[in-house]
């Protein structure tokens, strides 16, 4: 296998609305999409990860632009989009790409919220999915397992997590502050974001009575709504709900505002003034920034709530920069692996020219003894192969064997070298 | 005797800087040795009343300095009595302030004993007199719980926590409190413009007769009456409250110097 046979294709935040991401292969589908990939001829390995801010394959292809090419189309199947339009809403890594891609996704790098830890147990339950399902070759197994390892030094190594976690505490916090006491008030998610869920987690064990989260799709609101054993309702029903809510957590992927001062304003003196507390965390926002003007509406977006937690900044870039080096260290070392696991094809490479040789120079030969019998015949080419295989047992063992002073990848140029491999 | 008022003072002075000193410090053990002192000061100031009460004869609530250190008493011990049942951070800070602001104030008016006049010998007398002040009272730890509230709201509002963030309580806990002090502070202060208009009665023959004083206790009741009305109907809470009980205050503060100074009236006593 290639290393280019490695690929991704995905959609995230960042390069798709959120009208696009809906409509993507798995929202509510009832075969599984893992199934679905192994209908796939071009894709021979493949892993699916899907959730709020992200859908994306995994898979290895022996035809580059043919696999790719299929996997869009089961990926955009549902959205009558052309194979054109989705290469724009969609990203394609091939090869160290990709594997530097799936790193940082895994790390939570790639994260609307850099450092949130519910991607690792997404993607860790989309390996799962695929392993059950057969879907795994050694390559793509050991692809992903690798990440989850990667992703695990990085949250030892840096502070990158405790950031996402602080600002879901400092939310706490804050909501505290302005409710005094959180039992019996009620919670309501708009967008079903990971760090929504996170900060949800949070109020909900601090003794928040009622969930109600508010969803494009009523469907997925249900399934986030059960979690917390919360009601759904849709996006249209939104300000009406407002009426009883006092904690707003909002990370839809909208484009544009979500949430109006406009909308808002009649419905405080409904609420007879009691405090509605709105927690922005999507970007772009969700939340009309306006809204803090509001008498007894207090509004945090997500720098808000990092400024707060008085993490300075260079602070916490220089923990992403650390993040980012221990990714392209292991996306360097990962690599590696992968040209060790090219000995095989060098071996075959390098057998297939010597037996090429071998056959022109019988040829050659042969031509110019026309009185020979069959038996000599055999005779002669018997010790042609004979010759070739004990020319190439020494360089295979040198290639096959592990030996400290020599680095891999030396072998394998060395030896492409010596056999003129790369010539053609 | 003349010693005790002194003392008194200056154990108010100690309880504030010491509460002063938790406030920035933010250790327990700090508080507990504030709050030792300011039941001391009260203490003190209670006999300081006691003797000044053998020492004129009366009910000593009848001159600037006196009427402004029962003031300064009844706050103290509406404070502490208070304490017990809401657990307020740092509220103690903000009232010993006040406190001893009121009890410089009582320190620098004169404290010479001047023979009763005519028209305040009644027994109505301490009753109206010290309930209008225990009303003051009230209302002003109402004050400071309003101005904790917006101290801690504009932290809120602004999204940079400065030093009160994480000092003062939550602002439910402060409209909370503001709304219980008022609630009693109203109470009172109806009160002592039912027993004053009684006592008008008796002593001028009206119940009432629009005195400068009597329309700016009229004026501060609307404005507390207005406030606890649309807290119910409208959902006058939380901030607008807090500036509320601000006005509110000064309103009372203005009925009980304003009045005396600027207006003059029959009911200038307390001067």
């Amino acid at each position: 296998m290639q290393v280019d046979n490695l690929m991704i294709i995905g959609v995230n935040h960042k390069v798709a609305p959120v009208e696009v991401r809906e409509k993507l292969a798995y929202t509510g589908d009832c075969e599984h999409p893992v199934l679905a990939l192994q209908k796939i001829s071009s894709c021979k390995e493949s892993c699916f990860l899907g959730t709020c801010n992200r859908v994306e394959v995994y898979f290895a292809a022996e035809d580059q632009e043919e696999g790719a090419r299929a996997v869009r189309q089961f990926l955009f199947s549902r959205s009558k989009l052309s194979d054109q339009e989705a290469q724009k809403y969609s990203y394609l890594h091939v090869g160290e790409a990709a594997v530097n891609h799936l790193f940082r996704v895994a790390s939570s790098l790639d994260s609307m919220i850099v450092g949130e830890p519910q991607i690792l147990g997404q993607l860790k339950s989309a390996y799962r999915d695929a392993s059950e399902h057969k879907s795994l070759g050694m390559v793509l197994n050991k692809f992903i397992a690798k990440s989850f390892s990667v992703a695990k030094r990085i949250r030892t190594e840096t502070n990158i997590g405790s950031s996402a976690v602080s600002i879901s505490f400092a939310a706490v916090q804050l909501a505290k502050k302005i409710f005094g006491n959180l039992d019996g008030k009620k919670v309501m998610l708009v967008g079903a974001g990971e760090m929504a869920e996170l900060a949800a987690e949070h109020l909900v064990a601090q003794g928040i009575r009622e969930v109600v989260v508010a969803n494009r799709t009523l469907a997925r609101a249900v399934k986030l709504a059960k979690r917390f054993e919360g009601t759904a309702v849709s996006l249209e029903e939104l300000t009406s709900e407002l009426e009883s809510v006092d904690i707003l957590i909002s990370s839809t992927g909208a484009t544009d505002l979500v949430l109006y001062k406009k909308d808002v304003k009649p419905i405080m003196r409904q609420r007879m003034n009691s405090p509605l507390f709105l927690i922005d965390i999507a970007v772009p926002r969700d939340l009309d920034p306006e809204l803090n003007d509001v008498d007894n509406v207090y509004l945090y977006d997500i720098d808000n709530l990092t400024n707060v937690v008085e993490v300075n900044k260079a602070e916490r870039s220089k923990e992403a920069d650390k993040a980012e080096r221990i990714v392209l260290e292991e996306t360097i070392k990962f690599m590696q692996w992968f040209e060790g696991m090219e000995v095989t094809p060098t071996i075959v490479e390098m057998r297939r020219k010597v037996d090429e040789i071998r056959k022109a120079e019988l040829e050659k030969t042969m031509a110019g003894l026309r009185d020979l019998g069959p038996k000599q015949r055999r005779s002669v080419e018997a010790m042609a192969t004979a010759i070739v295989n004990k020319m190439l047992h020494n360089p295979i063992l040198f290639l096959k064997t592990e030996s400290e002073d020599i680095d891999k990848q030396l072998k394998l140029e060395l030896i492409r070298k010596v056999f003129g491999l790369d010539q053609e | 005797m003349e010693i005790l008022f002194p003392i008194t003072l200056f154990t108010y002075v100690v309880a504030t800087v010491s509460y002063l000193a938790y406030f920035w410090s933010q250790k327990k053990e700090v508080r507990t040795v504030a709050r030792s002192i300011l039941l001391t000061a009260g203490l003190f100031h209670t006999a300081t009343i006691v003797a000044r009460y053998f020492q004129v004869g009366h009910t000593p609530i009848t001159n600037m300095h006196e009427s402004v250190s029962f003031f300064g008493w009844a706050m103290t011990w509406g404070f502490l009595s208070f304490r017990w049942r809401y657990q307020v951070k740092n509220f103690g800070t903000f009232v010993s302030v006040v406190i001893t602001i009121l009890m410089v104030i009582s320190a620098l008016s004169s404290q010479a004993i001047i023979p009763l006049p005519p028209a305040l010998r009644s027994h109505w007398l301490p009753v109206h007199a010290s309930i209008a002040l225990m009303a003051n009272a009230f209302l002003a730890m109402g004050f400071c719980g309003g101005v904790m509230y917006l101290l801690q709201e504009r932290e809120i509002k602004a999204r940079r926590f400065g030093i009160f963030y994480e000092r003062l309580p939550s602002l439910e806990a402060l409209d909370n409190l503001n709304h219980h002090c008022l609630a009693i502070g109203f109470i009172l202060l109806t009160l002592g413009i039912i027993t004053g208009s009684i006592w008008a009665k008796q002593a001028w023959g009206t119940y009432w007769q629009w005195d400068p004083k009597e329309t700016w206790s009229l004026v501060t009741w609307f404005i507390y009456a207005a406030l606890l009305h649309f807290r119910f109907t409208m959902g006058w809470r939380r901030r607008r409250a807090a500036i509320m009980s601000i006005i509110g205050f000064s309103a009372a503060l203005f009925t009980l110097w304003g009045v005396t100074y600027l207006l003059g009236g029959i009911h200038s006593y307390a001067g």
